[in-house]
């Protein structure tokens, strides 16, 4: 029965999405002339982009200019009118629901924090964690040592430690952006796509997120979507530029910031 | 051992089984071992009455099971009741024989009345308990399973879920009602003499079947409680408060709601099951829009997504159903929709939040 065995994959019969997965070419995520269209409206227009296997990449770009929608594009959420997106050269994301494509390493933070509120912290990281998902293994999984450590140490890098027995509901705004990242982490997936990651934190919360995504580099590939520009300099290597659904510019973030075009559309605003 | 922990934590269950175990005992010895004249003695009406009230306390808490946990508010639970109900109504016809009023060894009478020149196919097996029980159990999962495949699976929730479980029951309820269907038409099935053998009337098959009701209660309820407190229950309250958060963990969100809500419907099949031999009759009525609607009422009454609170609202409510309906019988339906209005304003976590406010104040 095993939920991952997709039409595709008749050649690798018994292995999961994860096991599939082909980074040759250490390139991780293809995103090629994308287009998404809402009653006519192009909030991506032909967006190509591409995501290399371990790399930290900041996305930046003016209010409505496709960021969240390129998210929504590769988690599943919405189905492109043209275009492919895959990950890695095997996996074909537009073929796979949200579920899939979560088992296949694609981990995300929503833009607005978004966590279990009546559940405990700690409950939100054990669902989160990486494992089978099916129903009759949830219905009799328990909690083994190893998991247990896991979620301690998760706990501790978000610093919710003391909160770990509380309901999500009763965070503060910037404790939950934590909880997401720290969900993320259970979720151990090989690409992170953090949306706005830093909004409504103080700024001693937002260095230590820029420690910690920092120290997911090279094990993890993680896109960045932000708009506090002191805290993209400070962890950006590479900097994406999307302008009305396209890439404006790609650099680094002095080659960005001093790219005309991307200085006419900020001043623009 | 870990049902037993499902409990720990469950103050409402622990006391509800308590209760449920010593009424268990005692009023099957105060109705069969006590003399009529003593004021002890439990008359068989009352243990039926009773063991009627335990079989919408299972369907209550099936009900809440979907609703509470899984923020699905089926309001055509009814039909996975009476489905159950008509399994072992069947087995109770064919258990009839030849004592009916046409004394045909093999057709229930109203197939004689309708000429029928011999059973139809699905009503061949039902002569056999087990059959019957299995089928009580199987046809209102599998139908649930369906439904819910296909309803999850297209991301059918909400309202429009609503309205399509009240469409189901509805279309049920019309197709029963039918005598080509084979299940009696508008009469339905009744005049059920013996059960396993036993007669129907007799006190001792009464009590039977009341201890048969507790128990039936007693372990749907630690089910219940079992898988709300595993994983997939907290996977269940976390698609009820966000479905599409869920999606993007990992988890299929319409396989685990296929999966409860076929349990719930099995454990409503059983209720119905209990319920017919009790009350000697099952028709189409039980597929009744209304009636589903009613018992959306006890759980909202007793409380929502604790399980011990549905059974509380399923036993309240129908206590002051037969009372109310003896003073007056044409205005239970007001008083059920006065009874809905006043929980929803005043009192929105049911009798279950009553008693958590009390602990905690
Ligand atoms: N479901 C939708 N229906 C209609 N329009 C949409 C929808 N989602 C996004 N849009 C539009 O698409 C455009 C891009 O939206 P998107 O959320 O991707 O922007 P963004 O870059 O994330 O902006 P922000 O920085 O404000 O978060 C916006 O103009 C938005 O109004
Ligand atoms: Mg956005």
């Amino acid at each position: 029965m095993g939920g991952q065995v997709e039409r595709w994959q008749y050649l690798n019969p018994g292995k999961t999405l994860a096991e599939t997965l082909d980074i040759s070419h250490q390139t991780l995520l293809y995103v090629e002339g994308v287009t998404v269209s809402f009653d006519g409206f192009r909030a991506l227009n032909d967006l190509s982009f591409y995501v290399d296997v371990g790399e930290l990449r900041c996305v930046i770009g003016p209010n409505g200019a496709g960021k969240t929608t390129m998210m929504d594009v590769v988690t599943g959420k919405t189905k492109p009118d043209r275009g492919f997106v895959f990950f890695g050269q095997s996996i074909n994301l537009l073929e796979l629901d949200e579920p899939r494509i979560a088992q296949a390493g694609i981990g995300r933070k929503f833009q607005k924090p978004t966590v279990f509120e009546q559940h405990r912290v700690i409950e939100n990281l054990e669902l989160a964690m990486a494992g089978d998902k099916r129903v009759w293994p949830t219905l009799f999984a328990r909690l083994s040592g190893e998991e247990r450590d896991r979620i301690d140490e998760v706990l501790t890098i978000i610093g919710l430690n003391e909160h770990a027995g509380r309901p999500a509901g009763a965070l503060s705004h910037g404790q939950k952006q934590w909880l997401e990242i720290g969900m993320l982490l259970m979720q151990d997936p090989l690409l992170l796509l953090v949306d706005e990651p830093v909004a409504g934190m103080t700024h001693q919360e937002m260095e230590r997120t820029a420690q910690l995504l920092l120290s997911l580099e090279g094990k993890h590939s993680v896109v960045v979507v932000e708009h506090d520009m002191d805290f993209v300099r400070s962890i950006a290597k590479r900097v994406t530029v999307l302008n009305q659904g396209a890439v404006l510019a790609e650099g680094s973030m002095d080659e960005v910031q001093h790219d005309p075009r991307v200085v006419e559309v900020y001043l623009g605003e | 051992m870990r049902i037993v922990k499902a409990l720990r934590g469950d103050t409402g269950g622990q006391v509800m089984l308590a209760v449920l175990l010593a009424v268990g005992i005692l009023v099957p010895i105060l109705s069969l071992a006590v003399p009529a004249a003593s004021p002890w003695h439990v008359s068989t009406y009352t243990v039926t009455l009773l063991g009627k009230y335990l079989t919408y306390a299972l369907l209550a808490v099936a009900v809440d099971l979907v609703w509470g946990y899984l923020g699905i508010l089926s309001l055509g639970h009814g039909a996975f009741f009476a489905l159950g109900g008509y399994a072992m109504g069947m087995y109770l016809m064919r258990q009839v024989g030849d004592r009916g009023v046409y004394g045909n060894p093999t057709l229930p009478d109203f197939m004689v009345f309708l000429n029928w020149p011999e059973l139809p196919w699905f009503w061949h097996g039902f002569d056999r308990f087990w059959f019957a029980a299995l089928m009580a159990i199987l046809v209102p999962g599998v139908l649930a399973y369906c439904f819910g495949y296909l309803a999850f699976r297209s991301r059918v929730t909400g309202v429009y879920l609503s309205i399509i479980t009240q469409a189901l029951t509805y279309a049920l309820m019309l197709a029963f009602f039918r005598n080509e269907m084979g299940f009696g038409g508008n009469n339905g099935l009744t005049d059920f003499k013996d059960i396993l053998g036993v007669s129907l009337q007799a006190d001792g098959t009464r009590a039977g079947l009341f201890i048969a009701s507790a128990l039936a209660l007693a372990l749907g309820y630690l089910a219940s409680r079992y898988i709300v407190s595993s994983r997939l229950g907290r996977v269940a309250v976390a698609i009820r408060d966000a479905e599409s958060r869920t999606r993007f963990i990992g988890y299929r969100v319409e396989r685990a709601k296929a999966a409860i809500f076929t349990f719930s419907a099995m454990l409503a099949g059983v209720a119905g099951a209990l319920y017919v031999p009790q009350v000697g009759i099952i028709n189409p009525g039980e597929f009744s829009p209304l009636n589903s609607i009613e018992l959306v009422i006890w759980v909202a009454v007793g409380g929502r997504a604790t399980l011990y609170g549905a059974v509380a609202g399923a036993l309240l409510v129908n206590y002051g159903k037969t009372v109310f309906t003896g003073i007056f019988p044409d205005a239970w339906l007001f008083a059920l929709g006065g009874l809905f209005v006043l929980v929803t304003l005043f009192l929105p976590r049911g009798i279950a939040g009553l008693m958590t406010l009390r602990r905690a104040g």
